[in-house]
């Protein structure tokens, strides 16, 4: 084994048997976490592939959910994940913009959303699960209800737009991060050159800035989608429902999740072994969908990386 | 392409009043959205703490629960946590103990395997197969927790059984693992980050006075990178404390005091999950919930704040020895 060419100088020249056991050692614990991805995938692709059937994703479930479809859990899952990103998606952006081109350099306030924003990345989901039912739920929900409904339990209930909204606040920091960075990547000059040109601050953001950084944006966004297609914590108790015999048409009403679905089958099933099938589809199709998502927002940043290092 | 954007964005030379007007209503406008992180932050300490803080102030709930009871074993059941019994009991060292024996086995787990993973790829690795490598643990840490959760129940926990024999078919044993599957990506992420904050002179410099690539690696980088490395772990642990849908679905959720990690356990997460939907709202029961989630939320911050302060110390310290 010769250490390869990396980027950096090479670590010493010829390879005695320490540096050997090293490197196949550090390449086995590799391997090991590669290998976890792969089992997983393998195991839900062979376990669910059977299941996939156009009745199973355009159908609703059936016999106490131990047969049909889960076209509602897909649905629903869709429509949170729509939801949720017509809110983190402005909010990340505006807060990116702000920290990367109008905050003044030492801005405590940049440093005070920083803070914020690093923390609010570590906050586990479950703490927003409850948080979801505290404020928005049985505070904001709430007092809609005495002011506009007499009180009676219409947006003070789990719902659609609070899970939704929960979900907006947890996967506020990866649009940012991902925005931050590609606004960070747009060389000084640009910006220099639009404003000698007599372009304003705003012109220059929104014209010259934004456009390069366009990539940044539409990865945070999906990775934004794909984590919040996946979480379940912080919306069982904010809206998701175990069954439902209608699809959401309105912003208070509950839904199913294809996440939910699947730990409610896990869980609550009296029968695993007639659910497997259900389960295995379920999570294959939850597997695909985020999984798919997350290639689409790799491949687009490592696109866009390339070209401005170009 | 630059060039295009740039004659497009000359526009008029103009600073019409309007314009100027445009220009600070923008500036007021993302400022104002970027104060949403800091208010989501306060507001989830204001209603999380909110809901927990009955269990110290509310005489009503003191009937049924002093602050005390929480840690302090009963006289006649010891460290219990039996919340909807016919007299509720709510320990919640058993539940802290569980927490911690998955989050042990899976830090035993995914430290060395990440930190290894992390020198691989930022030492030793050809540079075409880094650029596999990295997004291919983007896409571990990508896949939904409750997925790996649903894996461990079904597969995971059937090896475990046939390996070590364990006692119960869901332990502490298959939810440390499962958790493994999503601490790693952490770890690896932060550790690979800090082997790279090292200047290449370190290593130049090394390999200059006769080092081999192990000497150069164990008694340059490494130490050099101990800092973030160590941030590695301390944010992995916070990622381990604080994961629900992994533990609830391998845990096998009993509340036992007790260190064998092949019984079932039940982490403070899975019991906020598995309790607050059925719990009656303002009982005692429901704000022991919110206390559990306001421990848990201060724990994380705590963890968080320091692993990112260790983290700036080193590129500080680094940076200026470049």
């Amino acid at each position: 084994v010769t250490p390869a060419a990396t980027t950096q100088p090479r670590l010493g020249r010829r390879p005695n048997l320490a540096d050997r056991t090293l490197i196949v050692l550090t390449a086995a614990a590799t391997a090991i976490i590669l290998a976890m991805l792969v089992i997983v995938l393998g195991d839900v692709i062979i376990g669910g592939w059977g299941t996939l059937t156009w009745e199973f994703i355009s159908a609703a479930p059936r016999d106490g959910m131990t047969k049909g479809g889960i076209f509602p859990a897909i649905f629903g899952t869709v429509a949170l994940t729509l939801l949720m990103t017509i809110v983190a998606v402005p909010a990340g952006v505006a807060t990116a913009v702000y920290l990367a081109e109008y905050a003044p350099p030492g801005s405590r306030v940049a440093r005070l959303v920083n803070v914020c924003i690093a923390n609010l990345a570590g906050v586990p989901s479950i703490v927003f699960g409850l948080f979801g039912l505290g404020f928005f739920i049985a505070t904001v929900g709430r007092g809609i209800d005495v002011a506009a409904f007499d009180g009676q339990p219409t947006y003070g209930k789990p719902s659609l737009i609070w899970a939704a909204l929960t979900l907006a606040i947890l996967t506020l920091p990866v649009v940012v991060v991902s925005t931050e960075e590609a606004l960070l990547a747009v060389p000084r000059e640009l910006r220099d050159g639009s404003l000698a040109l007599g372009a304003t601050k705003f012109q220059t953001v929104t014209r010259v800035v934004l456009p390069q950084a366009v990539g940044g944006i539409l990865t945070g966004g999906i990775l934004a989608v794909s984590r919040g297609a996946g979480e379940v914590a912080p919306i069982m108790f904010t809206g998701a429902a175990y069954f439902l015999p209608y699809l959401p048409t309105h912003l208070n009403d509950q839904f199913m999740n294809l996440g939910y679905h699947v730990y409610v089958l896990a869980t609550q099933s009296p029968d695993v072994d007639r659910t497997k099938p259900l389960l295995y589809g379920t999570v294959l199709v939850l597997l695909l969908l985020t999984f798919l998502l997350n290639i689409v927002a790799i491949v687009i940043r490592i696109r866009f990386r390339r070209r401005l290092l170009a | 392409m630059s060039e295009s954007a740039l004659r497009k964005s000359a526009g008029p030379p103009s600073l019409a009043k309007q314009s100027r007007w445009l220009e600070r209503a923008a500036e007021a406008l993302v400022k104002t959205v970027s104060l949403v992180s800091v208010a989501s932050v306060i507001l989830i300490l204001i209603f999380v703490g909110k809901e927990a803080l009955p269990i110290l102030t509310s005489a009503e709930v003191h009937k049924e629960l002093t602050p005390g009871a929480l840690f302090a074993p009963y006289a006649d059941a010891g460290y219990m946590w039996q919340p909807v019994s016919e007299v509720p009991k709510y320990n919640i060292i058993p539940l802290f103990i569980g927490t911690l024996k998955v989050t042990i086995v899976a830090l035993l787990v995914a430290v060395p395997l990440s930190v290894a993973a992390a020198v691989y790829v930022c030492e030793f690795a050809p540079k075409n197969l880094r650029d596999y490598i990295k997004p291919a643990i983007e896409l571990l840490a990508g896949i939904p927790s409750v997925v790996v959760g649903f894996f461990a129940l079904i597969v995971l926990a059937t090896w475990v059984q046939r390996i070590f024999g364990t006692d119960h078919r869901l332990n502490a044993l298959v939810a440390g693992f499962g958790l493994a599957f999503a601490v790693c990506p952490v770890i690896f992420t932060v550790a690979e980050d800090a082997l790279r904050a090292v200047p290449n002179s370190y290593r130049t410099a090394a390999v200059a006075l006769g080092s081999t690539p192990s000497q150069t690696l164990l008694r340059v980088i490494l130490p050099a990178a101990m800092p973030g490395i160590a941030a590695a772990v301390v944010l992995g642990f916070g990622r381990a404390i604080g994961e629900t849908m992994i533990v609830v679905l391998a845990s096998g959720n009993a509340a036992l005091l007790d260190p064998n990690l092949g019984h079932s356990t039940r982490t403070v997460t899975a019991t906020i999950a598995q309790e607050l939907g059925e719990v009656v709202v303002g009982s005692a029961h429901y704000h022991v919930l919110f206390a559990l989630g306001a421990l848990l939320f201060l724990s994380t911050l705590v963890v968080n704040v320091v692993g990112e302060r260790i983290v700036f110390g080193m590129r500080r310290r680094l940076g200026g020895a470049q």
